[in-house]
């Protein structure tokens, strides 16, 4: 089909899925497709989520449009919008429209999205029955809202609920009117709807709960409701909000395959292979989504294979849903109600106002239902998403992340009651207030964007929850992540893909990699390149040659920038123990070079400071000479091994912490692991080298040592987990090998062990390291042969010249 | 038009980047991964990062301060950041580099 003249793409729907689609094509081509949009509704196309702020008033019209008509110019897309479309004649490949246009197209696209249920009830077609579904009924909604005094919601769902909330701010008395015993019973259980219903009737609405309407009631105008049984209301604005169907009129009179809603398959095509369809109209697998995030994810499928990439397909989507009435915090994901082999953790605090709900199933969470503190909610989605082990977890779950190490926010637990001012990225001084403003001024939908327009959650990346519980709050959408998380923009692979495509596709090079695996962009970015580099470092060890290019400059030139543009240089002290002529070597060295600042660093060693690049190779030439090698506290590496004097000084050590913390960083040193690595031996249960934050710490007991993993000290302390007690040091060290080892092969890279940990749980690392004794002798292997080619000291070679290049000027002129 | 003889194409690493002293201050050679050359001043329009530490990638060069990525075609900062590394003109003739050393302007976006 590919000839000079472009693709003829006609979209039907001006809506959130079509036009999302829409971009997302010209992201990947801009220049190939002639677009011609149908929009029933005269607007241009806008976000139907904030519709609900509109109706409350918090926000006007013009905010919520996505796309202005110079965009729809501006791409040279013909939009015809107020136009009905009428037929699809699939014989002739035309779209007939109201006012007799007719288009013919090459690929058609239905985004017809979903139409509110109107039920089949007497008076439903009196003056004074709305929908919400539109601006349009929004509009007539504000003017009803001015004129009359009692509004009935039929329907107590998320929508209902949403409406009834608008109308009683703009001045109405409202009722809601549900069938089911309690509000919203597909997001939440029977306990969770009693506390929101009676923190709505405390702001004024009425519940007519178990109720079934038979008749609305009037002559020539509503008047009131009749209920099943005879107890009738007054009203004098109904509105349905009693649920969507999908919109598929026009594709089931052209005898596409329809069930609930257009049938798709993974690549969101319908049984007509050029007919392709997105939205709330559609039917995948046998779902229908109502929600924008799955929507979202659907148009970037169709796009890809709209564009003959041909890559990706759509495997469904797991939501979660939050309600959008200002102030009210609550949140639901997954299967909520357990079944018989299901276990339940619930937390109920009535004067907090706080209710939760998690259901486990084989030790994975499979829904939650929150109120009232919702902060956790992307917390425990994602490790629903990621099937996590959370049996270690079980007694702390419930309190939320920050119980299971995030300290250091202060007990923030609820973004909607935040200040504006409260700052929510401490590394990069990002207010709540700036990014509210952010998301809104720039129509922000996803985590991504809100990184790259506000630099928040960008760095270390604590913040990350917070950042999407203010999206979430914001938006009222919870916008999620496809289940699968790319590593970066040039690939559709997630982290895990790529490592296992590197050892099954035995893929031994950076640009081998990116031909197998499609990258995007010819030598993809400073995101992918330093991950890449290392998976292909970690499996292939001796074969695979380090990428110096795709190294961040710390780990190039073996030494930490500095924020002049200066280093540091920090040579290894072996378990913190020093000696009068080392000391007084560094004395030496440093007064030579005229070291700015000499600072005893947090992992017991010396560090060196202000020393200008050109300088390096000659100052660890000296090192070298003095019998020093790189500490590589510039790298994802074993940083240090921090050890206390135990038995040997301190009148309460059971064991030589000194010695066995010397013969731990003797056998790491040198390794490169998927971010920093921290090691601490403390003599006795006193701890005093902090073992319980390090990544790997030993703490000596009488009967033998004790072995914890996962901690870390930094933005978000993290307190080790206790991995097993073993008897002798020989075992400490292969435990410790394995560990490693186990966390260079598994993890992602850039996450520490904590956030690995709390991802495969704590179950798989007791499983491999601890229980399955052939396979920690198996790691423990691979560790060595790796380390055989890893304990070169890189100062020893760039003193002796490697690399001359990175260190002097070109040229001057 | 004055034309400086800096070095050869091959003292700058693909994918990476060289340094020219000048009095007016440091200038980045980069070159990428298909032999491209381009000039910058060596200091990221958001707090002064040295560009010429980071990661070279298709015709952009990221910062090693902060992550912020240029452009190199242009010297502009990508959006949704902005700034400019003022660019200079360089050429490539038989393997030779040479560099024009002027105030740097920038190029409108493309
Ligand atoms: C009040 C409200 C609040 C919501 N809140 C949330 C929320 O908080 N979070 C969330 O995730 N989701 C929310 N949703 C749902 C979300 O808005 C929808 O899932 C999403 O808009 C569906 O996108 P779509 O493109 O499939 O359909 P739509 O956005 O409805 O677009 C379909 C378009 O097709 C047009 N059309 C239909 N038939 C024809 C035809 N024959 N010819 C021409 N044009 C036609 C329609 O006029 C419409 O403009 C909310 C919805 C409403 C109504
Ligand atoms: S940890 Fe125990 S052995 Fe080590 S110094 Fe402290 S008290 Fe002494
Ligand atoms: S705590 Fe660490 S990152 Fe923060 S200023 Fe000190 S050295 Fe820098
Ligand atoms: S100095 Fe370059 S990104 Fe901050």
């Amino acid at each position: 089909m590919k000839t000079d003249k472009k693709t003829r793409l006609v979209v039907i729907g001006n809506g959130m899925a079509g036009i999302r689609t829409i971009e997302e094509l010209l992201k990947m081509s801009p220049d190939e497709f002639e677009i011609t949009v149908f929009g029933a509704e005269p607007q241009p196309n806008y976000n139907r989520i904030l519709l609900s702020p509109v109706l409350s008033g918090e926000m006007k019209f013009q905010d919520t449009v996505l796309n202005d008509w110079s965009w729809y110019k501006d791409h040279n897309i013909t939009l015809h919008a107020g136009k009905l479309v009428t037929k699809i004649d699939r014989k002739n490949c035309v779209v007939e429209a109201e006012g007799g246009l007719a288009i013919p197209y090459d690929r058609l696209l239905i985004a017809t999205g979903s139409n509110p249920i109107m039920l089949p009830i007497p008076g439903i077609n009196l003056p004074g029955v709305l929908a919400y579904r539109s601006i349009d009924d929004v509009e007539k909604m504000l003017v009803a809202a001015k004129n009359s005094k009692r509004a009935v919601v039929i329907g107590g769902g998320l929508l209902g609920l949403e409406a009834a909330n608008g109308l009683s701010l703009q001045g109405m008395e409202v009722s809601v009117v549900h069938l089911c015993d309690w509000p919203m019973e597909r997001q939440l259980d029977q306990v969770g709807g009693g506390l929101l219903k009676n923190e709505l009737e405390k702001r004024g609405l009425k519940f007519y709960l178990s109720r079934q309407t038979e008749a609305i009631l009037g002559d020539d105008k509503v008047t009131g409701l009749r209920f099943k049984g005879g107890e009738e209301i007054p009203a004098d604005l109904v509105i349905m909000a009693a649920g969507i169907r999908p919109n598929i009129a026009l594709a089931k009179a052209a005898n596409i395959h329809c069930e609930r809603g257009i049938v798709v398959n993974d690549t969101m095509q319908t049984y007509d292979p050029k007919i392709y369809s997105v939205g709330e109209c559609v039917q995948h697998r046998g779902q229908c989504y109502g929600l924008v995030a799955p929507l979202f994810e659907q148009a970037k499928v169709a796009a890809n294979h709209l564009a003959e990439y041909g890559r990706m397909r759509y495997e469904g989507s797991a939501v979660s849903t939050k309600l959008k009435v200002t102030g009210i915090d609550l949140f639901s994901a997954g299967d909520f109600n357990p079944g018989p082999d299901d276990e339940e953790l619930l937390l109920q605090d009535s004067a907090r106002g706080v209710y939760k709900k998690l259901v486990l199933r084989d030790n994975k969470l499979r829904g939650a239902v929150m109120y009232g503190d919702t902060l956790d909610g992307p917390w425990y989605f994602q490790m629903m998403r990621d099937e996590t082990d959370v049996s270690e977890m079980r007694e702390h779950i419930l309190f939320g992340q920050m119980h299971i190490g995030d300290s250091g926010r202060g007990g923030a637990s609820n973004v909607a009651n935040m200040p504006d001012s409260a700052e929510i990225c401490g590394c990069n001084g990002v207010s709540k207030g700036t990014i509210v403003k952010t998301i809104l001024d720039k129509k922000l939908f996803t985590l991504e964007e809100v990184r790259a327009h506000t630099k928040a959650s960008s760095s270390c990346g604590s913040c990350t929850g917070l950042c999407e519980a203010i999206l979430a709050n914001t938006l009222g959408d919870y916008s999620a992540k496809p289940s699968k998380k790319a590593l970066c923009a040039c690939t559709e692979h997630a982290h895990h893909d790529v490592q296992e495509a590197i050892t099954k596709l035995k893929l031994k090079t950076i640009p081998e990699l990116m031909k197998a695996l499609q990258w995007k962009t010819p030598d993809g970015c400073h995101v992918c390149r330093p991950a890449l580099n290392y998976y292909l470092m970690a499996a292939w060890p001796g074969v695979y040659q380090d990428d110096s290019r795709s190294r961040f400059i710390n780990e190039r030139v073996h030494a930490n920038i500095q924020k002049d543009g200066t280093y540091s240089v920090i040579p290894r002290i072996w378990g913190g123990v020093t000696s009068p002529a080392e000391l007084r070597a560094i004395a030496e060295i440093a007064e030579r070079h005229e070291v700015r600042t000499v600072h005893i660093t947090g992992g017991q060693r010396i560090g060196l400071y202000g020393i200008s690049k050109e300088n390096l190779p000659k100052m660890w030439g000296e090192l070298v000479e003095a019998g020093f090698v790189s500490g590589h506290a510039y790298g994802k590496a074993l940083r240090t091994v921090k050890t206390c004097v135990g038995s040997e000084w301190c009148r309460f050590g059971t064991q030589d912490s000194t010695a066995m913390g010397i013969k731990i960083e003797k056998m790491t040193w040198g390794s490169w692991t998927p971010h920093k690595f921290k090691i601490a031996v403390s003599g006795c249960p006193r701890n005093c080298a902090e073992a319980t934050i390090k990544d790997f710490g030993v703490v000596c007991v009488d009967s033998g040592y004790e072995i914890h993993v996962g901690g870390n000290g930094g933005i978000k302390v993290r307190v080790t987990d206790f991995l097993c007690k073993v008897a002798t040091e020989a075992e400490v060290l292969e435990y410790c090998g394995a560990f490693m080892q186990l966390y260079r092969e598994s993890a992602h890279y850039m996450d520490r062990t904590a956030p690995w940990i709390e991802r495969v749980g704590l179950a798989y690392v007791k499983q491999h390291v601890v229980e399955d004794a052939a396979g920690r002798a198996a790691l423990y292997a691979r560790f060595f042969e790796s380390q055989k080619y890893s304990q070169d000291d890189p100062w020893k070679e760039r003193a002796e010249g490697k690399d001359a290049h990175e260190y002097k000027a070109l040229a001057t002129v | 038009m004055n034309w400086i003889q800096i070095g050869n194409l091959e003292d700058i690493p693909r994918q990476g980047s060289r340094v020219v002293q000048t009095n007016d201050g440091e200038i980045a050679l980069f070159r990428s991964v298909d032999d491209k050359v381009f000039a910058l001043n060596n200091k990221c329009p958001h707090k002064g990062g040295p560009l010429s530490q980071g990661i070279v990638h298709g015709t952009r060069v990221t910062c090693p301060l902060h992550n912020w990525v240029i452009d190199l075609e242009t010297g502009n900062a990508v959006a949704p950041d902005v700034g400019c590394a003022h660019r200079h003109e360089v050429r490539v003739a038989h393997g030779v580099v040479f560099l024009e050393v002027k105030a740097g302007a920038c190029k409108a976006a493309a």
